[in-house]
């Protein structure tokens, strides 16, 4: 039973990251003021040039590299498009999506010829499990043992590094004068216009951020999770990432236990494939697919809570005249 | 904001041509960054869209897709709801207009089947538009958000329904049993036999189509609903002062708006596939959005934009059969660029077109 | 520049002494060499603070500041007073960096600047206080306080240096405020008071504050007056905008008049007086001639009893009101704005929902409790010109004959079954078009290109042909020429004449003495008295600021 527990509890770990890593950039893109729907064509963007450049250079950290760099162009054509220009931001996301779907099998079949894959990485060129200290050790020891070892250690750099993540966002976010700042152009622009602050500097610092990690997402989906990028990859999960984002309130250490919340659905929804849960029966896979979607609806009617956005939130900035 | 004004045919004209110019001299860079010409590739695309009964056929049948879907984006555009959620109302419609045509199709002709598959899809679409509507007219729910997170559910639900409820036995592929006659639509080529539509699929549905546009026209433009609509677009405030219910016209807006995507089902469902199949919608809800912001949410507009994009539809596919390295891909490419230079940065070249009317303008009143 | 400021603000009080004497004593010298060469422009005040010289600004074909001159004198309050429009605002964005002068020299402590953005208006020691506050409702007041000044990368660096600033600041000012509260949560007067403690913490000399009691109560806009003067005493200059003749004459040194972008006049305020003032600031007399026959006054038309309505945020702003419109009356509803008033019109024309409240509209009893809407009310026989007609009256992208039928485009003679008939519709909004003297006389362009005369008149055409029995009409005159004034004027009289009940809401009191024929005063949501239209000014100044002297006996107000 414990090992049950373990597996699953390891398996949404790992389905986790990437959703965490999109959440957070949706966090500081969302706090500033600019919506991003545009999550998931940055993570597929990412997650091919990641694919890509660690194939091609051998190593995964050139592929990491790659993937960021990627994502964060496709951050500053939204910020461009949606700061710089005043455009919607729900239209620009939608475009960035569109972009980087196609973009991604259109190279891939020009320079790879595999359909828009890109070949297969060796194990050397991705991101390896890491066995923590003491963890081969410590296996024996009843319930803690099993828990360090098979739960804790054993992961990719990458997956430690996004729950990393969480506490420096919010200390970003709600200790440093940048983070002030942030949240001010998100909630009021004209207060920190009129305080002396450049409202388009900030909020292109935050789309930035945001591609730096959603860049993250997407390579961990093809150099540590995969082995190479496969067509559609991101399947949707820049679109929970942002449901998570509204589900924890655009707070940092919300979005991670609605992450991991969200990524135990998907690791329960992969191991009762098939399987009758007693009393219940057979539940569809689709449940537990839906059920982010479904949770997210609920909380944004209000009948759990209220999510409110930041106010500025979509609203491009124009200073007005009086 | 005088400064702003150009005259119309640049509203409508000039400007989108020149967004579009963009978006394709950007495409034309993928293009050569792919090893290709393209030129070569333009040629190819116009040639298979256009230069040929079959290849007009087809390009038709795309853009009768992008005419419901863009129609549904536009008339919440009117009223200020962004409907993003196209995709998901055209899956639930689909499997409206499908459940009829299983019901019926076995007993019934077609046109006794075609008016029935009409109300089963536009309440299949409506119904899966009313709940963001109401949600955002009753709780303030964000519809955009509402929208997206409804395309995913209705994904699941159709995956499920597919593959364990409409699945005929002893098979293994999730979709529903082909309709027989009765639920089938004629298609042009067996209807016009003088023009050679070769295989191409496009049929009756293109007409609905475009009777659709006239009457989204006449109910934007011509009605009380559509005045009640158009105000509550423009100016929330002054329309609670004239007595119009917010909530009533968002949900009825809602409602039409995903009336009008459920419809797109007629043409892929009733008319080409003649069965229920998973992905049916393949993306015509968010090609919707970029045919509702070309077409300035007018009718004739929106015909215009869906024919470019049905031409770009049905073009790629020849491409990427003639240049197999640019694979159907381009298309998603160039409708990405469209959709950001014709949307969301539709008014970057604004200023500049201003200033040089302005002193064309000028210029011509001092001589 | 500002943080240096900043940070020898947080010296203490010894460093602050030194500071303010020997600045004393320079001005005292400067004032000196003035005097000899016989330049002083302002008694009291020595240096000028500000001086602008023939400062101009064009928004397209609008020119919103024509060749303005000003010379501010430090440590004065210096009122700068006009109509709405008449370019006041504008100067001081101008000032505060957020617009640039399209020609003009602007000086500070006497050297010419520059004004590029806020940040270095800021630094030049100008701090403004918008008539729409610039704070951020989720932050504390301390965050605000510090946004943009925080005093290194990371806030703990920064907050306990502010924190102890921010006490003195308030202290020495006389402000007391909860450095950790969330601004939202605080009331309008608090949040002011947030916005100049803000501006003083970045070092400001010069504060200007931008129709600051357009949303105080009257004891909110004395508290405030009491800090201004602080201020001054303190060696700040403080720069007024403001609308309003009472608080000119009631705060201010000096005084300069702004008509229609230009700057008329410049006035010792204490050798001046508030008829001068007003004729400067609309360049005619300002009592306005209303042919106001007499007219038979019928039975009541408009009953409201016991009303109270919540405004959005759940704070009660109309409480109990009662009141009566008879035919051929005209009742004004007086008060400062933000009173109760505009939740009242909204709540009586069926916009809103009342918490509480009955009323009779021709006759028919209706529970203002209960769900109405504006539809409902209308045929009902009310019609409604609102105060604010771009928010409300029009649908700026229409055309102006859509506009023509905003709220009556369910009535039969516009439609056909469910279709607008749009050809009567066009056709009826020329004959208005020609009644009314609208101009450009075009139904077909969008109501956006009419001027605010105009617009207006598309309104009042609208609200007046339909023939109601009672009219709502909120601020009639705002933001509208005074060839239109008149005219509308004399509609609402001819409504009277045709023996029509007429609210009329205005916070302009000539217009409500000229207008009606009983008068009745809001305040902080109460009617507190009732007068005829022979009351003067300064007893209905004195309601308006919630004092009723002839109830005073019996029993207290709040203040």
């Amino acid at each position: 039973m414990l090992d049950t527990i373990i597996l699953i509890l390891d398996s949404t770990l790992r389905l986790s990251t990437p959703l965490l890593f999109a959440c957070l950039a949706g966090l500081f893109s969302e706090r500033a003021g600019v919506v991003n729907i545009g999550l998931e064509g940055k993570i597929l963007g990412a997650a091919f040039a990641a694919g890509a450049a660690a194939y091609v250079f051998q190593s995964p950290w050139i592929g990491l590299l790659a993937g960021i760099m990627v994502s964060v162009m496709l951050a500053l054509v939204h910020g461009y498009a949606s700061i710089s220009q005043r455009g919607n931001q729900v239209v620009s996301g939608v475009a960035i999506n569109f972009l980087a779907a196609g973009l991604t099998v259109l190279l891939g079949q020009a320079w790879f010829s595999q359909g828009g894959r890109t070949p297969a990485l060796s194990p050397q060129n991705r991101f390896q499990s890491i066995t923590l200290p003491f963890a081969d050790t410590l296996a024996n020891v009843p319930v803690l043992g099993p828990i360090y070892a098979n739960l804790i250690s054993g992961h990719n750099i990458l997956v430690y590094a996004s729950f990393a993540a969480v506490p420096l966002t919010w200390w970003i976010v709600f200790r440093t004068r940048f983070g002030l700042r942030l949240r001010a152009v998100g909630e009021n622009p004209s207060a920190a216009d009129t305080a002396g602050l450049s409202v388009t500097l900030l909020r292109y610092r935050a789309t930035i951020i945001c591609g730096v990690l959603c860049g993250f997402s997407g390579v961990y989906l093809s150099v540590a999770q995969g082995a190479g990028f496969i067509k559609d990859m991101s399947a949707g999960k820049g679109f929970i990432a942002l449901a998570a984002l509204i589900f924890a309130k655009w707070k940092p250490v919300n979005a991670m236990f609605t992450c991991l919340l969200f990524g135990f659905l998907d690791a329960l929804a992969i191991r009762l494939q098939g399987q009758e849960i007693p009393g219940i029966g057979e539940v569809p896979v689709q449940v537990f697919q839906a059920l982010p979607y479904v949770l997210t609806v609920v909380l944004l009617a209000g009948f759990i809570g209220r999510a409110i956005p930041p106010k500025a939130s979509g609203i491009p900035y124009v200073k007005e005249r009086t | 904001m005088s400064k702003g004004q150009l005259p119309r045919w640049v509203d409508y004209g000039v400007l989108p041509a020149l967004n579009l110019l963009a978006a394709f001299i950007i495409s034309g860079l993928v293009v050569i960054v792919i090893g290709e010409d393209p030129f070569e590739a333009v040629k190819w695309l116009v040639w298979g869209a256009l230069g040929y009964g079959e290849g007009i056929g087809y390009t038709l049948y795309y853009a009768t897709n992008f005419i419901f879907t863009g129609l549904a984006v536009a008339v919440a555009f009117h009223a200020g709801l962004f409907n993003i959620g196209g995709e998901g109302q055209v899956y639930l419609g689909g499997l409206g207009i499908g459940l009829v045509c299983l019901a019926l199709d076995r007993y019934v002709p077609w046109w006794v089947t075609f008016p029935c598959a009409i109300i089963g899809g536009a309440l299949f679409g409506a119904a899966w538009a009313f709940i963001p509507g109401y949600l955002q007219a009753k709780r303030g729910s964000h519809i955009v958000i509402t929208t997206i997170m409804f395309n995913f559910i209705a994904s699941a639900l159709m995956v499920y329904l597919l593959s364990n409820i409409l699945i005929p036995q002893g098979t293994m592929s999730p979709s529903s049993r082909t309709f027989e006659a009765g639920g089938q639509l004629p298609l042009l080529r067996n209807v016009f036999t003088s023009f050679d539509f070769g295989q191409s699929p496009v049929n009756l549905a293109f007409f609905l189509a475009l009777a659709v546009c006239g009457v989204v026209w006449l109910l934007i433009w011509h009605t009380k609903l559509g005045y009640e609509i158009r105000s509550f677009g423009a100016n929330p405030d002054a329309s609670a002062y004239a007595g119009i219910s917010p909530v009533r016209v968002t949900v009825i807006t809602m409602l039409i708006s995903g009336a009008l995507a459920g419809l797109m089902g007629i043409n892929v469902v009733m008319g080409e596939q003649t069965r229920l199949l998973l992905d049916f919608a393949g993306g015509a809800g968010f090609v919707g959005v970029a045919v509702a912001l070309m077409g300035r949410g007018h009718p004739i507009g929106i015909i215009l934009a869906s024919m470019l994009f049905g031409l770009l539809y049905q073009g790629g596919a020849e491409l990427a059969f003639e240049i197999p390295t640019i694979s159907r891909d381009m298309i998603v490419v160039i409708q990405a660029l469209v959709i950001l230079f014709a949307g969301a940065l539709e008014h970057m070249f604004r200023p500049a077109v201003a200033a040089f009317f302005n002193r064309f303008s000028s210029s011509t009143a001092e001589a | 520049m500002g943080s240096v400021r900043c940070f020898s603000w947080g010296r203490g009080n010894a460093f602050e002494t030194v500071y303010f004497e020997s600045r004393h004593a320079i001005d005292t010298q400067v004032n000196d060499l003035i005097d000899q060469k016989g330049r002083a422009t302002v008694a009291e005040s020595n240096v000028p603070a500000i001086e602008l010289i023939g400062v101009s600004k064009s928004f397209g074909p609008v020119q919103a500041n024509k060749d303005i001159d000003l010379v501010v004198g430090k440590g004065s309050i210096h009122g700068i007073i006009g109509e709405n429009g008449a370019g006041k605002s504008t100067l001081m964005s101008i000032l505060y960096g957020f617009y640039h002068a399209d020609s003009g020299t602007i000086k500070i402590d006497d050297k010419t600047t520059t004004i590029p953005d806020s940040k270095s208006a800021i630094a030049q020691g100008i701090g403004m206080v918008h008539q729409h506050f610039m704070l951020v409702d989720t932050f504390t007041v301390l965050e605000n306080v510090i946004l943009g000044a925080e005093g290194g990368a990371l806030l703990k660096d920064g907050v306990a240096n502010a924190r102890s600033e921010l006490k003195r600041l308030a202290d020495e000012y006389d402000m007391t405020i909860d450095p950790d509260a969330v601004v939202g949560d605080l009331p309008v007067g608090s949040q002011q008071r947030v916005e100049i403690l803000k501006a003083l913490y970045r070092g400001a000399d010069i504060l200007i504050l931008d129709e600051p009691t357009g949303v105080l109560t009257p004891s909110e806009a004395d508290h405030l007056f009491r800090i201004l003067r602080v201020l001054r005493d303190q060696g700040k200059t403080v720069l007024l905008i403001t609308h309003k003749l009472r608080e000119i004459m009631n705060v201010t040194d000096m005084v300069s008049v702004m008509r229609r972008g230009e700057m008329v006049a410049s006035r010792k305020t204490a050798e001046t007086s508030m008829e001068g003032l007003a004729e400067l600031m609309v360049g005619r007399s300002v009592l306005l001639e209303v042919d106001k026959p007499e007219v038979e006054v019928g039975k009541p038309l408009l009953k409201v009893e016991g009303l109270n309505v919540k405004d959005d945020r759940g704070v009660l702003r109309v409480k109990d009101v009662s009141f009566k419109v008879r035919a051929g009356e005209v009742l004004g509803i007086a008060g400062v704005s933000g009173n109760g008033q505009s939740e009242l019109l909204a709540a009586l024309s069926g916009i809103t929902r009342a918490e509480s409240g009955k009323m009779e509209l021709s006759g028919e009893k209706l529970d203002l409790s209960k769900a109405h809407d504006a539809a409902e009310m209308r045929t009902m026989g009310m019609s409604h010109v609102p105060e604010d007609r771009h928010r409300m009256g029009l649908v700026n992208k229409f055309t102006e004959y859509e506009n023509s039928i905003l709220g009556y485009h369910r009535e039969p003679k516009y439609s056909k079954g469910m279709f607008l008939s749009k050809d009567a519709i066009r056709k009826e909004a020329k004959e208005r078009i020609e009644k009314y003297d609208i101009r450009p006389p075009t139904p077909d362009m969008t109501v956006a290109k009419f001027s605010g005369g105009n617009q207006q008149k598309i309104v009042l055409a609208r609200e007046i042909e339909c023939d109601p029995d009672v009219l709502l009409i909120g601020q009639p005159t705002r933001g509208v020429d005074i060839g239109a004034i008149e005219y509308i004027h004399n509609r609402i009289m001819d409504m009277r004449a045709q023996g029509k009940a007429v609210l009329l809401v205005s916070v302009e009191l000539e217009e409500i003495r000229s207008l009606s024929d009983r008068i009745i005063v809001m305040f902080d949501g109460n009617v507190v008295g009732e007068r005829g239209p022979e009351a003067t000014e300064q007893d209905l100044g004195l309601l308006m600021a919630g004092v009723n002297q002839e109830a005073e006996n019996d029993h207290e107000l709040p203040v």
